[in-house]
């Protein structure tokens, strides 16, 4: 049975192999040097222009940067469709069942060598993919360290291997409650989506109890990149969940980084006294602005600042550190495994029982 | 062999102990509750299907279906479309569960065991095989998953149909396929061969070849083979033994020669069917103003002056029996098909 599952199985082993050693060469061709270029934007000393070195390394292979973790976000889709669908409901289809379960195999063992061998073989090639990807973005993860946050969560480590088990074990499902290829493929790719979908945002916040943390109020500087809300709270590479401004009362009076309903934070100065919007007046005194000036000066943004800070308002945010990364990993890769299981033992007692 | 009267199934309306007042005569009928042991003339109960039943939906496909068919022997199962043959077969290649009752083939349920898979060759409808693998790969594949293969005897049978082993199975025309997936039964070396209507896709001479690769196998290996057709024809080409199943029911069975020998055609002046002496049954009548013609079964001679008596084909004998069948059929559809 195995050599059997192995002649049927040829044709899309090679394909998946042959895709899987590209991936490889890419990596090995251009990882060294994405290493280098980290290396060097990481040893430009502080105090120095630092600016070329980091954009050479952030702007290079930007389409490898794309590209490498959207393959491995579309694999377990793909083997689902195109492994796990098939597996069983091409043979209804085709008729073909009749002759594999009259040969002296029980349709048992045939499930299961096929469920087996098969199945591993998605979840090795997807646990290669992963390890590669996950290389080769190392000197990029180190600098951009959002690993857990939901966009990039599942393109790295051990949770698409876990996506991977799901999905071929509900392609085979829908194949054999279907009976028909390719409505299984469609039902394997939406039960995916909706799968991760429903984990990402209704269960893996909750697998770890988040952390709490207040920190300074930090407002956006007049120029360079703006720091992300909540981001000095929660520490690098948080996964930041929710992020309330509170007043000095501990009363919660916006959210991300801004105060109202509409999430602004706006100072009117009248009659000498400038009052932050929605929270009162400055106790300090702010800087004259010109009414023609396209851009409040450097003044301005430090008396706002020292305004927020005086008046006590701070960010309040939930959120998973970055510390944590493996055990949402490990968690995620072992939940979409134990449904894979269940989605195997679906498929037995269908071909067990209903299809007879 | 005989068909069962037994009743199963709550929520079907059916006469508790309706036996079959025309029932084949060789078999004494079963109790209404425990089917006797199936003794038959030609050797011991091979595959008995004790009053399976198998439901699709709410339709019976098969039902109340008592079998018992001999060892050792070719056995056509005959019987117009939607009889229950497909069924039948699935059952007895352990394709499908009996929604009710059990069935035996070899002393054994079906599908349950690879030993048992292993006894039993089966080559269903519309011989399915792998299209994108080469014949020497299924070949390969039968040597790999029945631990019985007769490799030797499967690559003789492919050169003898000069067929090239790399060619791909989905290339094959439909008598080629046909043999090849009568190849891999036969490789297996089975006890027993179930065919389901082997040759129905199959041009006359492709149909011709077949039947005689069926034949030699039986010859070469005597095998017992169980090939359902709706053409009789072919049937009688090959068959040591028949049943008709009609609506599930068995209408007839017995040894070909038993069944021609105890058949005539009647031709005579018109008559009253009933008033023929006791032993003759009528199968079939039909009367033009002055003509009686009959069709019936008997065991001894006829002995009336006034009828012309002529042999019949299995052919006849076959149709007179479906004809029948449907003219009678009206009262217990009710009772196969149902419809709330």
């Amino acid at each position: 049975m195995i050599r059997f599952t192995w002649l049927q199985a040829r044709a899309q082993t090679a394909v998946a192999l042959a895709a899987l050693a590209a991936a490889a060469i890419l990596a090995a061709v251009t990882g060294p040097r994405l290493l280098h270029l980290y290396a060097v934007a990481a040893a430009c000393p502080a105090g120095a222009d630092c600016g070329a070195a980091t954009t050479a390394f952030l702007s290079s292979y930007h389409w490898l940067q794309v590209a490498q973790p959207t393959v491995l976000l579309a694999l377990p889709a793909l083997l689902g469709a195109f492994w796990g669908a098939p597996l069983v409901a091409r043979e209804l289809e085709t008729g073909t069942f009749r002759l594999a379960w009259t040969q002296s195999v029980t349709r048992q063992r045939w499930l299961a060598v096929k469920l087996a061998l098969t199945g591993v073989a998605a979840m090795a090639l997807t646990g290669l993919l992963s390890l590669i990807v996950t290389w080769w973005s190392s000197p990029l993860d180190r600098v951009n360290l959002s690993r857990l946050s939901p966009g990039m969560f599942g393109e790295r480590g051990l949770a698409p291997v876990g996506y991977t088990a799901f999905a071929f074990a509900l392609g085979v499902a829908a194949g054999a409650l279907i009976r028909r290829t390719v409505p299984a493929m469609a039902v394997t790719l939406a039960g995916l989506t909706g799968a991760r979908l429903a984990v990402t945002y209704g269960v893996r916040p909750r697998l770890l109890t988040p952390l709490h943390a207040t920190g300074a109020l930090v407002l956006p500087a007049a120029s360079g990149p703006a720091p992300a809300p909540g981001a000095d709270a929660a520490g690098p590479g948080g996964w930041i969940l929710s992020d309330h401004v509170i007043n000095a009362a501990g009363r919660v009076i916006g959210s991300n980084g801004g105060i109202g309903p509409n999430g602004e934070i706006g100072f009117a100065t009248s009659h000498g006294i400038t009052r932050l919007q929605g929270v009162g007046a400055c106790p300090n005194a702010f800087p004259a602005v010109s009414d023609r000036a396209s851009q409040p000066p450097p003044a301005f943004a430090a008396a706002a600042q020292e305004c927020v800070s005086r008046l006590g308002l701070r960010e309040a945010v939930t959120y998973q550190p970055l510390s944590r990364y493996w055990q949402p990993q490990w968690y995620e890769a072992l939940i979409f495994s134990a449904a894979a299981l269940a989605l195997a033992g679906l498929c037995f007692w269908r071909v067990h029982r209903s299809l007879t | 062999m005989a068909a069962a009267a037994r009743q199963r199934g709550p929520a079907v309306s059916r006469p508790a102990a309706r036996r079959p007042a025309h029932g084949p005569r060789t078999i004494p009928a079963p109790s209404p509750h425990r089917p006797p042991p199936f003794v038959l003339p030609s050797g011991h109960p091979l595959a008995p299907a004790a009053a399976a039943g198998k439901r699709y939906g709410r339709r019976w496909a098969l039902r109340d279906c008592t079998l018992a068919i001999p060892a050792g022997k070719v056995v056509g199962l005959a019987g117009p479309n939607g009889a229950g043959k497909t069924t039948l077969l699935q059952l007895s290649a352990g394709l499908l569960q009996p929604t009710a009752g059990t069935i035996t083939v070899l002393g054994g349920r079906p599908g349950t065991s690879a030993a048992h898979l292993a006894r039993v060759g089966f080559v269903a409808q519309d011989e399915p095989v792998y299209r994108r693998l080469s014949i020497a790969a299924h070949l390969r594949m039968g040597s790999w998953l029945n631990p019985c293969w007769d490799m030797e005897l499967a690559g003789r049978r492919i050169a003898g149909l000069g067929l090239d082993p790399r060619q791909r199975a989905g290339a094959l025309s439909g008598g080629q396929r046909a043999q090849l997936a009568l190849t891999l039964a036969v490789a297996k070396r089975p006890e027993l061969i179930l065919l389901d209507e082997p040759v129905a896709s199959l041009d006359p001479l492709a149909r011709r070849e077949f039947l005689q690769g069926l034949m030699e196998v039986v010859a070469e290996h005597g095998t017992s083979v169980l090939p359902s057709s709706h053409l009789t024809g072919d049937l009688e080409r090959v068959c040591d033994y028949l049943i008709v199943l009609v609506a599930s029911r068995v209408e007839l069975a017995g040894e070909v020669s038993d069944v021609l020998a105890s058949h005539r055609r009647l031709t005579g002046p018109r008559r009253d069917p009933a008033a023929l002496p006791a032993g003759q049954e009528v199968i079939e009548a039909s009367h033009t103003d002055r003509q009686s013609t009959l069709l019936i079964r008997t065991d001894g001679p006829v002995l009336d002056p006034a009828w012309t008596v002529r042999p019949v084909t299995l052919d006849d004998i076959v149709l007179a029996y479906l004809s029948r069948a449907r003219a009678t059929g009206a009262a217990r559809r009710p009772g196969l098909e149902v419809v709330r």
